[in-house]
């Protein structure tokens, strides 16, 4: 393939978004189409370019300031690669799920437009080739998934949603640009490229440690708010309120991965400041958990997916810190596979029981929806890490890389593991097992063909995915070889903890009504919500109030009217000399000449 | 000797200031605007005397142009105080006061 | 008697009657009154120039200015049937200020011009001064004299429309 082809990866979706909010807002089918035509092409693409090999195209130069270019410039490197297929495909196919899951919604057009600019951004994001174009994809990425959370906007708690998670990202985003700047500052370059062959030709080894720490925690902040982990997570829950193909989207492909991979790809920058790595491991370490524990008494089923999504992340961004990269990429795949799997199969129960999301007036819904189910319990398996599917393997990956570092992680990510294998049972127990609890639940029926072949596709990638190789092209080839020899301990202690947490979540929720564990502070989230509500939110309207004072006394009375009222009072004073009439003027403008005239003699 | 430059001039310069005290002391705009052309006609006179002095025809042919224009604005401006004489019933400067604040 | 002394005598009688009569359009009660002085005002101003010997501009003064302006003046006042001067006269204060300006005015250009003081009169003018008047007028500036006679027509038009009933808003200003 010729490399400028590549061009058409971020051509072809703009262009159809473009072309769906101009032209074709009012042709529902048309949209949808383009839309899914632009996907499917894109990932044509993508594949026909990995497996051809070709080279990334020229950089064009964008914007110039004397003698510093900004290039628009695409990296492709075998990390770009995967994850460019990865996106590339789960987006396709939810595409495809789209068409049926918003067969009967009116504002079609609209959704599939933002869908399009939400591939084109995070496309963008995988192949930018400098932290500039990075920045201008991450923000992309925030306002398509503003538009898209915020779908149903006309319900409050849509709007609310989507404000939410735009404000929670922008605060990782400030400290995302303070760490560009700062890259900037110290290295004067913002390209991949560059700043890896400045790196590696010790630019940074006789820096001190703080001014690279803090660097290193600037985009790593960025992360912390796209990939939602602790404490900038809370807005990824609430994300549910977009349809479930957006739920799917951002869970998967897209916009939360774009997190994790950013630290992939600028961990040749990270992995100078071993404190940074230190902090970015126990963030991920401390949100799988916090999540994992939260999701178990989740009543709503995207929910559960949504903290199981932030759980997982947690794990990848662990396993960046612990300096394994190429776990966390691995793991990232996986989960891209098997996740949107399980918010597909989530959108299929959905959308059979009509916008029922509660669990617990679910059940039976094995039989009703057969495919469904042993699609969503492939996902789920796979998830909680059953030996043989692909979730096991990378989730081992990162067991492994905390195992050889000897860190207490292990310890917390096998828990974490234990709480995932348990909630996902729950689940799926609740959902599925037992009888009906609802009517519309007894009278569910299985999904259109539409929905139901992504979900066969995906199921099949959560199977298989593990062993496709991902993981040695991640590793690179000499890593892969020496990978094979690892030990047995850390396999064993994964089954374990997983065959614990299938029979504990079994025998729990077997044939119950109601959920037998009280947790109600888990219910409630761990209150994060509530103490945002009352410190980050109470501030921010306190200050809000004391500006508004301050506008409408200091500002509006003092200085606006004031000056007004000056101005005023001095032109009332002076208005004598203005009532004179015309011969007064005609006295003056003489006297005026007198004056003038007299100085001029005696000058 | 006979009257030199500057008696000439002193005429012109007396002239000139009778108009001015007229222009500012008089009420009838009538008045004031005669007072006006007397001070117009001060100005022409002293151009005429610093053109026969400097020997130099061009000052006169420039005063030609000055009583011209001047005999156009005496039009002009009597028709507007016919105009205004019409609307407010009154030539009285003073209470031609309208736009005053 | 030689010819200084006629001149003497010319130029004081032309200058105190141009003066005194400007004198009197100031203080003149009467609008008509006014008039009248300012035509014999620019009469004798007018005779001042004759002995500079501008006769030509002398003649246009007269013609112009006492014929057809002053005759405008008049026909004005009597259109509006306008009668002596009613109410209040200026303050005394008033006309001290005014007095005071002009009297600055005077000091300022006395000091200014007295250097120009003897020297006596101006130096004979060419035998053929009109001619050259005319030379000047007609051929070296003859486009200001057209422009001039452009405005003269634009006069005209501009005085009858602001002179129509209605003023210069038509028949919509009718009340």
């Amino acid at each position: 393939m010729p490399g400028a082809l590549w061009w058409l990866l971020l051509l072809l979706p703009i262009g159809s978004a473009l072309l769906i909010t101009a032209v074709l807002r009012p042709y529902r089918v048309a949209s949808a189409a383009v839309s899914v035509f632009s996907a499917g092409a894109c990932f044509m693409l993508a594949v026909w370019g990995v497996a051809s090999g070709a080279a990334a195209p020229e950089p064009v130069a964008w914007l110039r300031a004397s003698d510093w270019v900004v290039m628009v410039a695409m990296m492709l490197d075998p990390l770009a690669e995967v994850m460019l297929l990865v996106v590339t495909g789960v987006g396709f196919v939810i595409h495809v799920f789209s068409l049926g899951y918003m067969s009967d919604d009116p504002g079609r057009s609209r959704f599939f437009g933002g869908l399009s600019l939400f591939m084109f951004s995070m496309t963008g994001i995988v192949v930018s080739g400098n932290l500039v174009m990075t920045f201008i994809f991450w923000e992309l990425v925030g306002v398509s998934s503003y538009l898209l959370i915020g779908f149903w906007f006309e319900r409050p708690s849509a709007a609310a949603a989507a404000n939410k998670a735009f404000i929670v990202n922008r605060i990782g985003d400030f400290g995302f640009l303070l760490g560009i700047l700062a890259v900037w500052g110290t290295l004067g370059d913002l390209g991949f490229g560059p700043l890896r062959a400045k790196i590696e030709a010790g630019a940074l080894d006789t820096a001190p440690w703080l001014p690279v720490f803090l660097m290193a925690l600037g985009l790593f902040c960025g992360a912390v708010g796209k990939s939602a982990q602790v404490p900038l997570h809370v807005w990824l829950p609430d994300a549910m309120e977009g349809p479930t193909p957006v739920s799917a989207l951002i869970h998967a492909a897209t916009m939360v991965a774009a997190g994790v991979y950013f630290l992939c790809r600028v961990f040749f920058l990270i992995e100078m400041s071993v404190p940074a790595l230190d902090v970015i491991a126990w963030t991920g370490g401390a949100t799988a958990l916090v999540a994992a524990l939260i999701a178990v008494r989740q009543d709503d089923i995207k929910r559960v997916l949504a903290y199981s999504t932030v759980s997982q992340l947690g794990y990848m961004v662990m396993a960046v810190g612990l300096a394994a990269p190429a776990a966390a990429m691995f793991h990232l795949c996986t989960h891209a596979f098997f996740k949107a799997l399980l918010f597909l199969a989530a959108g299929s129960v959905i959308h059979a029981l009509h916008h029922q999301q509660d669990i617990w007036k679910m059940g039976g819904l094995r039989t009703a929806m057969p495919v469904t189910f042993w699609t969503f319990a492939a996902g789920a398996l796979a998830l909680a890490g059953c030996p043989g599917l692909s979730g096991f393997f990378s989730k081992e990956a990162i067991l492994e890389a905390a195992h050889e570092t000897a860190s207490p992680l292990l310890w917390l990510g096998l828990l974490t593991a234990f709480l995932t294998a348990f909630y996902m049972s729950r689940l799926a127990m609740v959902a599925f097992f037992g009888e009906g609890r609802e009517r519309r639940a007894r009278e569910a029926k299985e999904s259109p063909a539409v929905m139901v072949v992504p979900l066969v596709v995906l199921a099949v990638l959560s199977v298989v995915g593990g062993g496709l190789g991902i993981y040695g092209v991640l590793r690179g080839e000499a890593a892969a070889a020496d990978a094979e020899g690892h030990g047995w301990l850390v396999p064993a202690l994964s089954f374990l903890v997983f065959a614990a947490g299938v029979g504990t979540g079994a025998w729990l929720y077997r044939d119950r009504e109601r959920d037998p564990l009280r947790l109600g502070a888990l219910r409630d989230k761990l209150y994060f919500d509530e103490v945002y509500g009352a410190t980050v939110v109470a501030a921010n309207g306190r200050l809000a109030q004391f500006w508004d004072w301050f506008d409408h006394f200091v500002i509006s009375s003092l200085f606006v009217r004031g000056t007004g009222l000056v101005a005023g009072g001095v032109g009332n004073a002076c208005r004598f000399l203005q009532g004179v009439g015309a011969s007064g003027y005609a006295f003056l403008f003489a006297a005026g000449a007198a004056l003038l005239l007299l100085w001029a003699a005696v000058r | 000797m006979s009257p030199g430059l500057l008696h000439y001039l002193a005429v012109s310069g007396l002239i000139f200031l009778i108009g001015l005290a007229g222009v500012v002391v008089r009420r009838n705009i009538i008045v004031v605007y005669m007072c006006l052309e007397l001070m117009l006609a001060a100005g022409v006179l002293a151009m005429v005397v610093f053109s026969r002095f400097l020997g130099q025809t061009d000052g006169q042919v420039f005063v030609f142009f000055i009583i011209t224009v001047a005999a156009a604005e005496v039009a002009v401006g009597l028709a507007l105080i016919v105009a205004l004489f019409r609307a407010r019933r009154t030539t009285r400067l003073d209470e031609l006061n309208t736009l005053r604040f | 008697m030689d010819a200084t002394f006629f001149e003497w005598v010319l130029f004081w009688t032309l200058a105190v009657g141009a003066v005194g009569f400007a004198l009197l359009v100031v203080a003149g009660r009467s609008p008509v009154s006014s008039a009248l002085s300012l035509a014999c005002s620019m009469v004798f101003g007018a005779g001042l120039m004759v002995q500079l010997r501008a006769y030509f501009i002398a003649a246009v003064q007269v013609l112009v200015y006492a014929g057809a302006v002053i005759v405008l003046f008049l026909f004005i006042i009597m259109l509006m049937d306008l009668r002596a001067e009613v109410g209040r006269r200026r303050g005394a204060l008033g006309l001290l200020a005014v007095a005071v300006v002009c009297v600055s005015m005077a000091v300022a250009g006395w000091r200014a011009l007295a250097p120009l003081a003897g020297g006596g009169g101006p130096p004979p003018a060419a035998p053929d001064e009109v001619r050259q008047f005319g030379r000047l007028l007609f051929a070296d500036n003859v486009l200001p004299l057209e422009v001039t006679g452009v405005l003269l027509l634009v006069v005209m038009v501009g005085v009858v429309v602001l002179c129509r009933p209605g003023g210069a808003d038509g028949e919509r200003g009718r009340p």
